[in-house]
Protein backbone atom coordinates (compact mmCIF):
# COMPACT_ATOMS: atom_id res chain seq x y z
CA UNK A 1 0.00 0.00 0.00
CA UNK A 2 1.47 3.48 -0.93
CA UNK A 3 -0.15 6.70 0.00
CA UNK A 4 0.72 9.61 1.15
CA UNK A 5 -0.49 12.88 1.79
CA UNK A 6 0.17 16.31 2.99
CA UNK A 7 -1.12 18.92 5.66
CA UNK A 8 -0.17 22.40 4.83
CA UNK A 9 0.50 23.99 8.75
CA UNK A 10 -0.62 27.71 9.21
CA UNK A 11 -2.45 27.90 12.16
CA UNK A 12 -3.15 25.92 15.57
CA UNK A 13 -6.37 24.65 13.46
CA UNK A 14 -4.44 22.61 11.33
CA UNK A 15 -2.05 21.08 14.41
CA UNK A 16 -5.46 18.80 15.35
CA UNK A 17 -5.88 18.41 10.90
CA UNK A 18 -2.91 16.68 11.13
CA UNK A 19 -2.99 14.52 13.27
CA UNK A 20 -6.60 13.15 12.54
CA UNK A 21 -4.99 12.39 8.98
CA UNK A 22 -1.82 10.25 10.66
CA UNK A 23 -4.41 8.44 13.00
CA UNK A 24 -6.30 7.41 10.15
CA UNK A 25 -3.60 6.46 7.84
CA UNK A 26 -2.14 4.59 11.28
CA UNK A 27 -5.19 2.86 11.30
CA UNK A 28 -5.10 1.61 7.98
CA UNK A 29 -1.66 0.62 8.45
CA UNK A 30 -2.87 -1.86 11.02
CA UNK A 31 -1.93 0.04 14.19
CA UNK A 32 -3.49 -0.87 17.05
CA UNK A 33 -4.93 1.96 20.03
CA UNK A 34 -2.42 2.76 21.90
CA UNK A 35 -0.14 3.12 19.17
CA UNK A 36 -2.67 5.20 17.14
CA UNK A 37 -2.31 7.39 20.17
CA UNK A 38 1.38 7.83 20.49
CA UNK A 39 1.68 8.34 16.78
CA UNK A 40 -1.42 11.18 16.90
CA UNK A 41 -0.13 12.65 19.75
CA UNK A 42 3.79 12.83 18.03
CA UNK A 43 2.15 14.49 14.91
CA UNK A 44 0.71 17.21 17.56
CA UNK A 45 3.86 17.91 18.76
CA UNK A 46 5.71 18.60 15.97
CA UNK A 47 2.87 20.71 14.43
CA UNK A 48 2.65 22.64 17.67
CA UNK A 49 6.87 23.29 16.92
CA UNK A 50 5.93 24.80 13.42
CA UNK A 51 3.33 26.94 14.57
CA UNK A 52 5.13 28.23 17.31
CA UNK A 53 8.89 28.40 15.65
CA UNK A 54 7.83 29.11 11.97
CA UNK A 55 4.54 29.93 11.60
CA UNK A 56 3.75 27.76 8.89
CA UNK A 57 5.46 24.56 7.20
CA UNK A 58 3.92 20.90 6.64
CA UNK A 59 3.29 17.46 7.62
CA UNK A 60 4.26 14.75 5.41
CA UNK A 61 2.28 11.30 6.17
CA UNK A 62 3.49 8.53 4.30
CA UNK A 63 3.41 4.74 4.61
CA UNK A 64 7.39 3.21 4.69
CA UNK A 65 8.21 -0.06 3.63
CA UNK A 66 11.97 -1.76 5.12
CA UNK A 67 11.93 -5.41 3.70
CA UNK A 68 8.33 -7.01 4.97
CA UNK A 69 8.69 -3.98 7.65
CA UNK A 70 5.69 -1.67 7.52
CA UNK A 71 5.16 1.49 9.36
CA UNK A 72 4.07 4.89 8.96
CA UNK A 73 6.83 7.87 8.86
CA UNK A 74 6.02 11.58 9.30
CA UNK A 75 7.83 14.06 7.88
CA UNK A 76 7.57 18.35 9.43
CA UNK A 77 9.09 20.87 7.55
CA UNK A 78 9.41 24.36 7.93
CA UNK A 79 11.57 27.33 6.51
CA UNK A 80 11.39 29.25 9.55
CA UNK A 81 14.09 30.20 11.58
CA UNK A 82 15.81 27.19 11.86
CA UNK A 83 17.00 26.07 15.53
CA UNK A 84 20.66 27.42 16.66
CA UNK A 85 21.22 24.33 19.25
CA UNK A 86 19.61 20.97 17.98
CA UNK A 87 20.77 18.95 20.95
CA UNK A 88 19.73 22.03 23.54
CA UNK A 89 16.56 21.82 21.70
CA UNK A 90 16.31 17.94 22.04
CA UNK A 91 16.50 18.07 26.00
CA UNK A 92 13.80 17.10 27.64
CA UNK A 93 12.50 21.16 29.41
CA UNK A 94 14.39 23.56 27.45
CA UNK A 95 12.45 25.75 25.65
CA UNK A 96 13.12 28.99 24.10
CA UNK A 97 9.86 30.09 23.94
CA UNK A 98 6.06 29.53 25.64
CA UNK A 99 6.40 25.75 25.04
CA UNK A 100 6.90 23.29 27.73
CA UNK A 101 10.48 22.31 25.99
CA UNK A 102 8.79 19.09 25.72
CA UNK A 103 7.29 18.89 21.95
CA UNK A 104 10.32 17.81 20.20
CA UNK A 105 11.73 15.25 23.14
CA UNK A 106 8.62 13.97 23.88
CA UNK A 107 7.74 12.79 19.98
CA UNK A 108 11.27 11.41 19.62
CA UNK A 109 9.59 9.37 22.90
CA UNK A 110 6.77 8.08 21.32
CA UNK A 111 7.83 7.04 17.69
CA UNK A 112 10.74 4.23 16.99
CA UNK A 113 12.69 6.71 14.64
CA UNK A 114 13.44 9.93 14.78
CA UNK A 115 15.72 12.40 12.83
CA UNK A 116 16.05 16.12 13.01
CA UNK A 117 18.32 18.67 10.88
CA UNK A 118 18.20 21.95 11.01
CA UNK A 119 20.06 25.30 9.33
CA UNK A 120 19.79 28.23 11.01
CA UNK A 121 18.24 30.82 8.57
CA UNK A 122 16.83 28.16 6.51
CA UNK A 123 14.00 25.45 8.30
CA UNK A 124 13.53 22.35 9.95
CA UNK A 125 12.68 19.36 9.33
CA UNK A 126 11.70 16.58 11.29
CA UNK A 127 11.35 12.62 10.06
CA UNK A 128 9.84 10.21 12.60
CA UNK A 129 9.27 6.59 12.36
CA UNK A 130 6.76 4.12 13.67
CA UNK A 131 6.80 0.50 12.87
CA UNK A 132 3.97 -1.87 12.88
CA UNK B 1 -15.25 23.35 18.79
CA UNK B 2 -16.92 25.26 21.84
CA UNK B 3 -17.29 23.70 24.82
CA UNK B 4 -20.64 23.65 26.85
CA UNK B 5 -20.79 24.23 30.22
CA UNK B 6 -23.60 23.52 31.80
CA UNK B 7 -24.71 24.53 35.54
CA UNK B 8 -25.38 21.63 38.13
CA UNK B 9 -26.08 22.94 41.46
CA UNK B 10 -22.62 24.20 43.39
CA UNK B 11 -20.80 22.97 40.09
CA UNK B 12 -20.09 23.31 36.45
CA UNK B 13 -19.64 20.65 34.35
CA UNK B 14 -17.42 21.25 30.86
CA UNK B 15 -18.30 18.57 28.31
CA UNK B 16 -15.63 18.00 25.77
CA UNK B 17 -17.65 17.41 22.11
CA UNK B 18 -14.60 17.29 20.07
CA UNK B 19 -11.46 17.29 19.23
CA UNK B 20 -10.52 20.75 20.75
CA UNK B 21 -8.05 22.97 18.75
CA UNK B 22 -5.67 25.53 20.75
CA UNK B 23 -8.25 28.28 20.49
CA UNK B 24 -10.70 26.31 22.10
CA UNK B 25 -8.45 25.37 24.80
CA UNK B 26 -8.18 28.54 25.77
CA UNK B 27 -11.79 29.81 25.30
CA UNK B 28 -12.64 27.40 28.15
CA UNK B 29 -9.94 28.22 30.12
CA UNK B 30 -11.54 31.72 29.68
CA UNK B 31 -15.36 30.32 29.69
CA UNK B 32 -15.03 28.90 33.13
CA UNK B 33 -12.73 31.29 35.06
CA UNK B 34 -15.84 33.90 34.06
CA UNK B 35 -18.54 31.00 34.69
CA UNK B 36 -17.25 30.75 38.24
CA UNK B 37 -17.40 33.84 39.17
CA UNK B 38 -20.96 34.09 37.85
CA UNK B 39 -22.81 31.02 39.64
CA UNK B 40 -20.35 31.12 42.23
CA UNK B 41 -19.45 27.91 41.84
CA UNK B 42 -17.69 25.35 44.26
CA UNK B 43 -16.27 22.56 41.94
CA UNK B 44 -15.97 22.21 37.71
CA UNK B 45 -16.01 19.20 36.28
CA UNK B 46 -13.99 18.90 32.66
CA UNK B 47 -15.27 15.64 30.90
CA UNK B 48 -12.06 14.87 28.16
CA UNK B 49 -13.74 11.25 27.37
CA UNK B 50 -14.16 11.90 23.99
CA UNK B 51 -10.40 13.21 23.51
CA UNK B 52 -8.04 11.12 21.92
CA UNK B 53 -5.01 12.95 22.10
CA UNK B 54 -3.87 15.19 25.12
CA UNK B 55 -0.82 16.41 24.09
CA UNK B 56 1.90 18.81 26.11
CA UNK B 57 -0.14 22.21 24.87
CA UNK B 58 -3.63 20.27 26.18
CA UNK B 59 -1.84 19.13 29.32
CA UNK B 60 -0.65 22.54 30.32
CA UNK B 61 -3.71 24.22 29.59
CA UNK B 62 -5.57 21.91 31.55
CA UNK B 63 -3.34 22.53 34.69
CA UNK B 64 -3.71 26.13 34.21
CA UNK B 65 -7.66 26.15 33.97
CA UNK B 66 -7.43 23.96 37.68
CA UNK B 67 -4.54 26.60 39.32
CA UNK B 68 -6.75 29.38 38.49
CA UNK B 69 -10.08 27.94 39.45
CA UNK B 70 -8.62 27.39 42.55
CA UNK B 71 -7.33 31.12 42.75
CA UNK B 72 -11.36 31.90 42.03
CA UNK B 73 -12.31 30.01 45.23
CA UNK B 74 -13.46 26.27 42.76
CA UNK B 75 -12.14 22.99 42.52
CA UNK B 76 -11.19 21.17 39.70
CA UNK B 77 -11.56 17.74 39.15
CA UNK B 78 -10.56 16.07 35.25
CA UNK B 79 -12.40 12.70 34.13
CA UNK B 80 -12.82 10.55 31.11
CA UNK B 81 -8.91 10.42 30.11
CA UNK B 82 -8.77 7.62 27.96
CA UNK B 83 -5.96 4.44 28.79
CA UNK B 84 -4.35 5.36 25.50
CA UNK B 85 -4.44 8.47 26.63
CA UNK B 86 -2.90 8.42 29.81
CA UNK B 87 -0.10 5.65 28.28
CA UNK B 88 0.79 8.47 25.93
CA UNK B 89 1.11 11.15 28.78
CA UNK B 90 3.35 8.79 30.86
CA UNK B 91 5.66 8.60 27.48
CA UNK B 92 5.80 12.23 27.49
CA UNK B 93 5.84 12.58 30.88
CA UNK B 94 3.33 15.24 31.40
CA UNK B 95 1.58 14.99 34.48
CA UNK B 96 -1.33 16.71 35.91
CA UNK B 97 0.19 17.43 39.40
CA UNK B 98 -1.88 19.09 41.56
CA UNK B 99 -4.88 18.63 39.90
CA UNK B 100 -7.68 16.52 40.88
CA UNK B 101 -8.67 13.34 38.14
CA UNK B 102 -11.41 10.83 38.56
CA UNK B 103 -12.19 7.66 36.63
CA UNK B 104 -15.91 9.35 34.91
CA UNK B 105 -18.51 12.12 35.56
CA UNK B 106 -19.79 9.99 37.94
CA UNK B 107 -16.60 10.03 40.04
CA UNK B 108 -15.72 13.45 39.31
CA UNK B 109 -19.27 14.32 41.10
CA UNK B 110 -18.28 12.30 44.22
CA UNK B 111 -14.74 13.36 44.02
CA UNK B 112 -16.14 17.22 44.41
CA UNK B 113 -19.00 15.99 46.87
CA UNK B 114 -16.12 14.49 49.10
CA UNK B 115 -14.39 17.86 49.25
CA UNK B 116 -17.33 20.15 49.86
CA UNK B 117 -17.77 17.57 52.93
CA UNK B 118 -14.22 18.03 53.80
CA UNK B 119 -14.36 21.79 53.73
CA UNK B 120 -17.48 21.71 56.14
CA UNK B 121 -16.21 19.51 58.83
CA UNK B 122 -12.92 21.99 58.59
CA UNK B 123 -15.66 24.60 59.55
CA UNK B 124 -13.95 26.58 56.13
Amino acid sequence: MESESRVIIRSAADIVTARQKGRVLAMELGFNGSDLTLVATAISEVARNIVDHAKRGEIILATVNHGSRQGITIIARDEGPGIPDVDRAMEYGYSTRKGLGVGLPGAKWLMDEFEIDSKVGQGTTVTMKKWL
Amino acid sequence: MHVPVLKQGDYLIASVQSALSDADLVQLRDDLADRVGQFRSRGVIIDVTVLDVIDSFATRTLRAIAHMLKLRGAETVIVGIQPDVAFAMVQLALTLAGVGTALDLEEGLAYLNRGARRNLTHGK
